[in-house]
């Protein structure tokens, strides 16, 4: 990816010459265009391709606009020796007109095929360091991460090594939000009843501003998060930082925090009550064991016809409890 | 007892804020004002046969527009009020609530209220005059079609001041929608009065169809029909193709809500993303069924003010019905983020930007076609002009969201809102205003202003890139849609306020426009000629207003452009087409059905917001009663004499 860089900070160069203007000495958090892992680096690459191979088309047909308006204008025609009422057919240059868009529409259509693969969220980034997990869990209007493997949970912010994949672990309990934090990459909905899987890797440490993208009622525009990288040795650290002096989540505390409600200040907690992501996701698959037959009984056909169907993103989490632990295919 | 009103009376009416209270006022006093002037001039009569009880094409195409128009305030209003409080950082000029209130209702009204009634006000002005007809192939039910949408328009509204507005965006994804997070009315409010007006727009897409195919002049093959007849032959084939998965979908939305079904909940089995699913089945066809229309505009006026024939016809009509196929294949990518996997993925995204190659095409035929032509830049041609560039830059940003891996980044920021707002105001907007100022003079019979006319299209054009190109960055830096306000420390500040500014000036824009109708009915310039742009088709070839009866005697076409190759005959020193004699001409008669069907309408889904049965089931008899009574009235139609045609004939050509 290295090779490509110039283009990316050439892109990148022009708007930022606009924002200097406009913003003159902030210290401004580029997003999209400020890529700092490597899959919203790809995307950044992809994004550039694209644009270019669109210009093939924009710019000729721009100068043509405005050359013809100029060129064929009334007032400057004086003779009508070119005035050709009657021409409204060539087919030399209606096969090109058709010809041109088609090849580019099937470059674009190869790469982004090719591209739409490797960038799958739900696949596993190739590193040398074992993947980190955290489960997201979006409220109303928080959002709550929990770490399966180090025990703790936080609201609103997270902590995570540089250069390590992480794979996020994504549902709701709450209306569909979408999990985004744009200069590590591109996001996914966090929706009720199922676990979404996204792998992010930041590639130096740093604090990226998270969003909630999708709208969720009242306070929605209040669900910014942070999401602070860092090296392996700090991390490690504020993991016991946090064992140490963070208070407990109880079921009840998770209960309190899920009420619809906005948290201004970021926190922490030692712990979190057991399976609890696990819990959220299946919380609306109750019909198996009421005896009802709308959700339960279904459950089974649904998980193996979404797979016949490669929603290979998602795990419904109709498939009983064990469905959030079916994507360890990303490991 | 007066504690019991007064507890009902501040649920009912939306209550607390002072921008409600004072347009409160100003509906209070608007209404007080049109009902003083018209008893003030007796003219109630006159607003009951000769507008509201009409079937005549043209006055309910009229109709579709002034109320258009109003809705185009409205939706304004809406955008200013958001730009407004999106001008800084952490303003609360707005609450929460309220602006997520006014998304909800900007998206609506500007699409459903404003794009859709504007359409269909041209598709009636434009196509039986374009196709040599008298009328469109049912009257009484394109009258029906209007006044739906306007009751489901009314209903929409009222909810700004009864009940709540609604306020999950402007496609009710459930589960916020459902009772379980949207308890309130302001969700039923929006599902009646899409479905109200969605039969209206579904009765319009096979009305015109019908026309187009079957009321045709003699000698018009379909091969030799204006653009604009095609673009709504395509136009209305999505419509009657989407339309019905909408009204299915808001049916279960409402049966959900209503019943306490299962279709979309979390619980019982009930699954959101099918909506997500079915919303977009009809959500993306339908920005194709106003854009087409749009496209058939242009091609119109690129011609006549180029002074040459449409460059690629086959071309054209190829593009414009394979968009309306594929626009039903592209659906997914609305939600390439819902983790459908790679293969799915990539199948929506390539269908997508197939959709580019037909469009691409129709660019390059309104190039070629100005191309050694005459161009003369009047209004129409001006805002084709500001069109061209628009929508190419649009539709490139529109294939940069449809490549799927790029579009996780894209998705639901301000990239995506400053694409389909260039879409849809540089393409559909511009569209219509190039439409209307072409046909204006065959609606009303006078030309307008000129000079305000390009006041009004500078600070339109201007205002639009002021307005959305900072967007776009603001979607790239991280800016998502729907935020009510963002802190000092995002750095968007200064975007947003150049972004308010361009909206600012979009407004001031429609302000000229507004001026320009005025001042053209002040000082009028009567279009004496019938044709005013030396145009190309059937429309141009009889007088401005045209008659009621549109064509005196049935025109016969020979070619493409058929008025146009008669005058270049007539200029060659040929004779005139010999023309038959006078008949005496059949026409529909008026019917007052329409209006009270629709509003039984109304009333029947006010009484279902509500839960009112009480109310719902006598509109829904009501409904039902209307329906009676047309079946069994066979006084439907009536002919216009000789003398009458001749009379009405003579004072029209006077002027000539």
């Amino acid at each position: 990816m290295k090779k490509k860089g110039w283009y990316r900070r050439l892109a990148a160069a022009i708007p930022l010459a606009a924002m200097a203007f406009l913003l003159s000495g902030c210290s401004v958090n580029m997003g999209v265009l400020d890529p700092k892992g490597t899959i919203a680096k790809q995307q950044l690459d992809l994004m550039i391709i694209a644009s270019i191979l669109c210009l093939i088309i924009l710019v000729p047909v721009l100068v043509m606009t405005f050359w013809f308006a100029w060129r064929y204008r009334q007032k400057a025609r004086n003779n009508d020796s070119d005035y050709k009422p009657n021409w409204a057919h060539s087919g030399k240059i209606e096969a090109v007109m058709w010809g041109v868009p088609i090849v580019i529409i099937l470059i674009l259509a190869i790469i982004t095929v090719q591209y739409t693969h490797k960038l799958e969220p739900s696949k596993a980034i190739q590193s040398d360091s074992k993947a980190i997990t955290i489960e997201v869990t979006s409220l109303d209007w928080k959002w709550l991460f929990t770490y399966p493997d180090q025990g703790i949970a936080t609201v609103n912010y997270f902590e995570f090594p540089a250069n390590v994949p992480v794979h996020f672990k994504l549902t709701a309990d709450s209306p569909m939000n979408s999990f985004w934090i744009p200069q590590l990459g591109g996001q996914i909905y966090t929706m009720s009843g199922m676990a979404m899987n996204l792998n992010l890797m930041a590639d130096e440490p740093g604090e990226y501003p998270g969003k909630g993208a999708n709208f969720t009622g009242e306070h929605f525009g209040k669900m910014g998060f942070i999401a602070k990288a860092t090296t392996q040795d700090e991390f490690d650290k504020w993991v016991s930082d946090v064992k140490a002096n963070s208070p407990a989540l109880s079921q009840q505390g998770y209960d309190e925090l899920a009420e619809p409600g906005v948290v201004d200040t970021a926190k922490s907690y030692s712990s979190f009550p057991d399976g609890l992501f696990d819990r959220i996701v299946n919380k609306y698959n109750v019909g198996a064991e009421s005896g009802h037959q709308h959700g339960g009984d279904s459950s089974g056909s649904d998980s193996s016809d979404m797979s016949g169907m490669d929603m290979s993103g998602m795990d419904m989490g109709s498939s009983a409890g064990s469905a959030a632990h079916d994507s360890s295919s990303s490991h | 007892m007066l504690d019991r009103i007064k507890d009902f009376a501040s649920g009912f009416f939306v209550t607390g804020d002072p921008l409600i209270y004072g347009a409160d006022v100003a509906i209070v006093l608007t209404m007080i004002a049109v009902v003083a002037v018209l008893s003030y001039f007796k003219k109630w009569g006159w607003l009951w046969k000769e507008w509201l009880t009409s079937v005549d094409h043209k006055k309910i195409g009229i109709m579709y527009i002034i109320a258009a128009l109003l809705m185009l305030f409205r939706g304004g209003v809406d955008a200013l009020l958001m730009r407004t409080q999106l001008v800084m950082p952490d303003n609360d000029f707005l609450k929460p609530e309220h602006y997520n209130e006014i998304f909800t209702t900007h998206g609506v009204i500007m699409i459903l209220f404003m794009a859709m009634p504007l359409m269909f006000g041209l598709f009636n002005i434009a196509v039986p005059l374009q196709i040599g007809a008298r009328d469109v192939a049912f009257p009484f039910l394109n009258s029906l079609s209007f006044w739906l949408f306007f009751m489901g328009a009314m209903l929409f509204n009222l909810s700004f001041v009864i009940g709540g507005s609604p306020n999950g965006g402007w496609l009710a994804y459930p589960p916020l929608t459902e009772k379980m997070f949207s308890p309130g009315v302001g969700q039923d409010f929006y599902i009646w009065g899409i479905q109200i007006s969605g039969i209206g727009s579904l009765m319009t897409g096979i009305n015109f169809i019908i026309t187009i195919l079957k009321m045709r002049a003699p000698g018009m093959k379909l091969m030799k029909m204006p653009m604009f007849s095609w673009s709504v032959l395509a136009s209305s084939l999505t419509i009657i193709l989407a339309f019905p998965i909408l009204t299915v979908t808001l049916a279960l939305l409402f049966l959900d809500r209503f019943l306490g079904a299962h279709f979309f909940s979390l619980d019982a089995g009930g699954n959101p993303m099918m909506y997500i699913n079915l919303i977009w089945m009809w959500g993306h066809p339908e920005v194709y069924i106003v854009v087409l229309p749009a496209f058939g505009i242009f091609s119109e006026v690129v011609s006549t003010f180029s002074k040459k024939k449409l460059f690629g016809y086959k071309s054209m009509v190829f593009a414009l019905m394979s968009i309306s196929v594929v626009s039903f294949f592209t659906w997914a990518h609305h939600f390439f983020t819902m983790g459908s996997g790679a293969d799915v993925n990539a199948f929506f995204a390539v269908s997508t930007m197939i959709i580019a190659i037909p469009t691409g095409v129709k660019i390059f035929n309104w190039l070629l076609t100005m191309y050694k032509g005459k161009i003369s830049f009047k209004l129409p041609m001006l805002w084709t002009m500001a069109f061209i560039p628009c929508f190419v830059i649009g539709g490139m940003t529109g294939v940069l969201l449809s490549v799927a891996p790029a579009d996780f980044q894209f998705h639901n920021s301000y990239f995506l809102i400053a694409h389909f707002h260039q879409v849809l105001i540089g393409g559909v907007a511009f569209g219509y205003f190039a439409g209307l100022y072409y046909w204006w003079p065959k609606m009303f019979g006078f030309t307008l202003n000129e000079k305000l006319g390009k006041w009004a299209f500078w600070l339109w054009n201007i205002g639009f890139y002021v307005c959305f190109m900072p967007q776009y960055l603001l979607g790239l830096m991280g800016m998502t849609r729907r935020y009510s306000t963002y802190g000092w420390d995002t750095g968007w500040f200064g975007l947003n306020l150049v972004s308010t500014i361009g909206g600012f000036l979009m407004g001031i824009g429609f302000l000229f426009q507004v001026w320009q109708i005025l001042h053209s009915i002040r000082f009028m310039q009567k279009d004496k000629t019938g044709d005013p742009w030396d145009g190309r088709t059937l429309e141009w070839s009889i007088p401005s207003p045209a008659p009621m009866y549109n064509f005196a005697t049935e025109p016969r076409v020979g070619e493409v452009d058929d008025w146009w190759e008669e005058k270049q005959r007539l200029a060659a020193g040929q004779a005139p087409q010999p023309k038959p004699a006078l008949e005496p001409i059949h026409m529909p008669k008026n019917s007052g059905i329409p209006i009270i069907k629709a509003a039984c309408w109304f009333v029947a889904g006010f009484g279902f917001v509500f839960d009112w049965l009480w109310l719902a089931i006598p509109g829904l008899v009501g409904v039902a009663v209307c329906m009676l009574a047309h079946s069994f009235n066979y006084d439907t139609d009536y002919y216009i004499p000789v003398d009458e045609i001749k009379r009405t004939e003579a004072a029209a050509r006077r002027g000539v």
